[in-house]
């Protein structure tokens, strides 16, 4: 199974096996991690599941789509490595996968 | 006797969130979710998209997956309702007949859909939508071909008309009021819905009071309206809005205006009771006056409030109220609430065929944004409202003007 680690705006580091298909929105909530909300539970309407890719992954995890990348035009705290993590779904070529959280989501 | 621990009374996606909350914050004690629904706490918004279209799987509604409960070491007690409440010796009462000890009480119970008094309402095949189970049923009685009249023009009806429309069937929504979301929407969403829905062949009846429903044991056969129509049908959905589950609360003597009156940490006068959720008449500092929100992000706002309070946590900022629908192609995003606008303003999407409703207060500051597959519009338009920034109207209506220097 992919292991994606999420690291806190802390610093605190989630180390989480995700299984292929789920998204890595969804590896943070099935563990109960701090810091990403997902409000709209998947659907891309709400720009609270924000994070951070590790730069070195960006290849691999793509751009965002159209409606995401308008979204996060306007998040708080946008930087050019921002993602909704709603949008990137596990798959094997993810294992190892670093991403942060932003400070808030809101 | 074991430890008393936080009970949460309602298993929905205010009630699922709050254990989650207590967790992530640190409570150690135990947690009981008591739901009266025989299925874990599951994502409600999809019942009248994806999951009535046969696009969604029990595992993806579900807000977290059945290992979570135990992993996280809360007790769900399915099937299961919390019928009365002994505030003095802090304990609720269980349909099952037992009894609960609780420390803390969150009250999550959610709200039911709005009877229809009409003779006929009771009637086979006359729906309404809350739960998965009433999804199941609605999904039933949508064949291609079939007819289907929904009875209010909400948000529920308007998503279901959508819905029913893509699975096939013929679909007729007869609105009391002059304009579909006459209650939650400005003038022009509401226009420019109505004339979507019936490009898409949706019939819509504005105005239209229902006097009864026509049929007999064997099923609906129409629906007939003050002036003597008669829209045959057969099946038909109630969706004229919803009453908080307020009953338990109020037969325990706690304050309930339209909802259970909380504060902004969520708690009632009890400071060992709280209230979350749709069943909750909340504060809305931003508007200075409280009301009761039916929607996911007040859930989880709430669930929130109440699990810092409890775990002796800075309560979270206070976030600006806000809604979607997908309807057809059609993403809607509003926040925001437009409490006496004195204008609406509409702006073109920077991007592609979409628009954005902002309304504006006398002083020009925003007090909401609807937006139609416009999802930069409603960002911007949601921190406009949070910042109760003043725009003056003519720069808002610019979609030459960049929506970066609108927001500062």
């Amino acid at each position: 199974m992919p292991s994606i680690t999420y690291i806190e705006h802390s610093g605190t580091e989630h180390r989480i096996e995700v299984p292929t298909g789920r998204s890595v929105m969804q590896g943070a909530v099935d563990n109960n991690l701090p810091g990403i909300d997902a409000d709209c539970g998947g659907e891309c309407a709400c720009a609270t599941c924000h994070v951070y890719v590790d730069p070195a992954w960006l290849a691999k995890t793509g751009t965002p789509g159209e409606q995401e990348a308008s979204m996060l035009n306007f998040a708080a705290t946008a930087e050019p490595n921002s993602r909704l993590s709603c949008q990137i779904e596990v798959s094997e070529a993810l294992d190892g996968l670093t991403v942060r959280l932003p400070e808030a989501q809101h | 006797m074991s430890e008393a621990g936080i009970v949460i009374a309602g298993g929905g996606h205010a009630g699922g969130s709050a254990a989650a909350f207590l967790r992530q914050y640190g409570w150690k004690g135990p947690i009981t979710l008591v739901g009266a629904e025989p299925i874990l706490p599951y994502q409600r918004p999809p019942l009248s998209k994806a999951w009535l279209k046969g696009e969604a799987t029990a595992e993806s509604l579900a807000l977290r997956p059945a290992r979570f409960y135990t992993q996280q070491n809360i007790t769900a007690r399915l099937g299961e309702r919390v019928t009365g409440i002994d505030r003095a010796a802090q304990r609720v009462i269980l349909s099952g007949g037992g009894t609960l000890g609780y420390h803390r009480l969150i009250l999550a119970l959610g709200a039911r859909p709005r009877p229809l008094p009409v003779p006929g309402a009771d009637l086979p095949d006359v729906l309404v939508l809350r739960s998965a189970a009433d999804a199941d049923a609605l999904q039933a009685a949508l064949k291609p071909g079939r007819r289907l009249a929904v009875i209010g023009g909400g948000y529920i009806g308007l998503e279901v008309a959508a819905s029913a429309r893509a699975l096939g069937a013929e679909v007729t929504v007869i609105e009391r009021e002059p304009r579909v979301l006459a209650r939650v929407a400005g003038q022009n969403i509401s226009a420019f819905l109505q004339d979507h829905h019936r490009a898409q062949g949706v019939g819509i009846l504005l105005g239209a009071a229902v006097e009864a429903i026509l049929g007999d044991a064997a099923g609906v056969s129409g629906v007939q309206l003050r002036d003597g129509t008669v829209v045959p049908c057969d099946a038909a959905l109630i969706g004229i809005g919803a009453v908080p589950e307020e009953g338990l609360a109020r037969d325990a003597g706690l304050a309930c205006g339209n909802g259970i009156t909380v504060d902004l940490a969520a708690r009632t006068e009890d400071p060992a009771i709280y209230a979350i959720g749709d069943c909750a008449f909340r504060p809305l500092p931003l508007y200075g006056r409280s009301m009761r929100l039916e929607s996911v992000p007040n859930a989880i706002e709430q669930a929130k409030q109440a699990a810092a309070d409890i775990c002796g946590r800075a309560p979270p900022i206070p976030e600006v109220p806000w809604f979607w629908s997908d309807q057809f192609a059609l993403r809607l995003q509003m926040a925001g609430l437009a409490f006496s606008p004195a204008q609406a303003v509409v702006r073109p999407a920077a991007e592609g065929e979409g628009f954005a409703v902002f309304h504006l207060a006398a002083d020009d500051s925003v007090l909401a944004v609807e937006a139609v597959n416009a999802p930069a519009e409603f960002m911007a338009g949601r921190l406009l409202v949070a910042k109760q920034q003043r725009v003056p109207a003519a720069l808002l209506r610019d979609a030459a003007q960049p929506l970066r220097e609108l927001t500062g």
